[in-house]
């Protein structure tokens, strides 16, 4: 228990509570405008960031945020492409980031790069300037999605209705993009970037479950994702499992018990 | 510089008015297919427009190239005299698409449906009011939705769901309504009563219409058995009012909802919605 109190600890703490708003935030965007795939394919990419980060001694984590911005940028561009088969854009993109990782990964074997770290996350590494670039993209989303949560619902739910009121569809839409790009970045060192897409998609899930309002899955996804990070990161500290792993069971977790509730109540009904 | 030849209001005595849409030898091809070929019309305040045409005729993207959602290859729109692309004063349009495509498991009630007919430039950076809550309310009360309101969207049938998107065009008030065949896959009687609503819109507010619809009797009923301009195989059937003076509410909200229930009272001809 006395890993609770420790410095390295309670800073993966921290760091996990400024994600669990964020990621479910924007993920609850990208879920209802069906993109939930977009995590997984920036975060792929943002692999490749670090290790080149790494390889050439620029800040990973900086680099990794460079990289899945221009992702971003190159599936809208793609996406326009192949206006009607979007998800394929996807694929192109996420195997390309791969594939430039794998290659980045073999070069740098020689500067013992913890590729491990990256892949399945490393919350307890996590320094001080970590902390703040985290604490930074939190403070960013949560001023963007505060002051435009109403035209981004409208945006969500009838991008042609948003469009027909004047408001500036495509910017709204590449600030989605970029918003993503930070959160996903700054997520990989808490759950790796092979689990990132999990901290996106998963509450909204349990969100689609339970809410009857936009306003109550606003809600609930913010609720489920604390929830998740706070108690995922204590049991993971108490009984030493992997965090990343840990968070996201626990999240799968609480989507089957919300869908087996539901369950019962139609049956008592 | 406008070539508009339009004769519906020059003459008529009392007022001048303005055009609200003016579509200037416009075409459209999507794909390298022709869709239209040098359309030119232009829409009165007050007008009712009835645009009839078989499929692929491109009333809808005609419409939706009204409303800026798509580009002309040629030629101009206006919009309440200013090209389309530089027009701002979108809360003056209410768009009501064609059977709207949202996602049924979407989790939006149809209130906060309804109140993001308010979401536009000028509400920017902005907090809802209690102003904007009222005239959501308004807006339902109109269309005989208020109990619907904290159901979510995917929940009601087509003919509530199509109220509900008519609520959102409603509730800036707008001066110009755009229809796209509003009443499809709804049962007759909910149409019957829908137009009824819209003519009574047309007769007693300062509204100008513009609406496809399959419905060559309520067209033909409302607007004359001829069309007064054909464009290829658009066919425009017109319609002007005058009689804005009848009216006693000024009010769009209050006076829909007293038509309400001034139907209701005497043929129950609205069904207004009964959950599930």
């Amino acid at each position: 228990m006395e890993i609770l109190t420790s410095e390295f600890f309670q800073k993966a703490l921290l760091g996990g509570l400024f994600i669990g708003i964020t990621a479910p935030l924007v993920g609850l965007f990208l879920v209802l405008r069906r993109l939930s795939m977009i995590g997984d394919t920036l975060s792929h990419v943002a692999i490749a960031g670090v290790a080149l980060g790494f390889l050439t001694g620029v800040y990973p984590l900086v680099a990794g945020i460079a990289f899945s911005i221009a992702a971003s940028f190159a599936i809208e561009k793609l996406r326009k492409a192949y206006k009607t088969y979007a998800e394929l854009s996807l694929a192109i993109i996420m195997s390309g980031g791969i594939a430039l990782a794998s290659i980045l990964f073999t070069l740098g074997k020689s500067y013992s790069m913890n590729v491990n770290s990256y892949l399945f996350g490393s919350i307890y590494t996590l320094n001080s300037t970590d902390l703040c670039i985290i604490g930074g993209v939190t403070g960013a989303v949560l001023i963007v999605i505060g002051t435009q949560v109403k035209e981004l619902f409208l945006l969500t739910f009838d991008e042609e209705a948003a469009a027909v009121s004047g408001l500036p569809v495509r910017f709204y839409n590449v600030m989605i993009s970029v918003l993503t790009a930070l959160i996903i970045s700054v997520s990989i060192k808490i759950v790796g970037a092979l689990l990132v897409s999990a901290l996106l998609t998963i509450p909204a899930a349990c969100s689609l479950i339970i809410a009857r309002s936009f306003k109550q899955s606003v809600i609930a996804v913010v609720v489920i994702g604390e929830f998740a990070l706070l108690f995922g990161l204590i049991i993971a500290g108490v009984w030493n499992l992997a965090p990343g792993g840990t968070i996201v069971l626990l999240l799968i977790f609480i989507l089957l018990l919300l869908l087996a509730s539901r369950r019962g109540l139609r049956l008592f009904n | 510089m406008s070539t508009n030849t339009s004769a519906a209001a020059t003459d008529d005595g009392c007022r001048n008015h303005n055009d609200v849409i003016t579509v200037d030898h416009v075409s459209f091809a999507y794909q390298h297919k022709q869709v239209m070929e040098n359309v030119s019309f232009s829409v009165k305040e007050r007008d009712f427009i009835g645009l009839i045409g078989t499929n692929g005729a491109g009333k809808t993207t005609l419409l939706r190239m009204i409303v800026g959602l798509h580009k002309p290859s040629s030629g101009q729109i206006r919009l309440f005299g200013e090209p389309v692309g530089k027009f701002k004063e979108w809360e003056r349009i209410g768009y009501v698409p064609q059977r709207n495509a949202f996602n049924p498991q979407f989790p939006a009630t149809v209130h906060e449906v309804v109140l993001s007919g308010l979401y536009g430039r000028k509400k920017l950076f902005k907090r809802l009011n209690r102003g904007d809550h009222t005239k959501a309310s308004d807006a339902m009360d109109a269309m005989g939705i208020t109990d619907l309101g904290e159901k979510r969207i995917g929940q009601l049938s087509g003919g509530q769901q199509q109220r509900v998107f008519l609520a959102r065009a409603l509730i800036n008030s707008p001066s110009l309504l755009i229809l796209d065949e509003p009443t499809v896959g709804i049962d007759a009687e909910t149409q019957e009563s829908f137009f009824h609503m819209i003519k009574h819109m047309h007769q007693h507010h300062n509204m100008t219409f513009l609406m496809v619809s399959h419905d060559m009797e309520m067209i033909r009923g409302y607007l004359g058995e001829e069309p007064a301009s054909s464009a290829g195989k658009l066919h425009f059937y017109i319609k002007h009012s005058h009689e804005t003076q009848d009216c006693v509410e000024s009010n769009l909200a209050h006076s829909l909802k007293g038509l309400r229930e001034r139907m209701e009272g005497g043929r129950e001809v609205i069904a207004i919605g009964n959950s599930n």
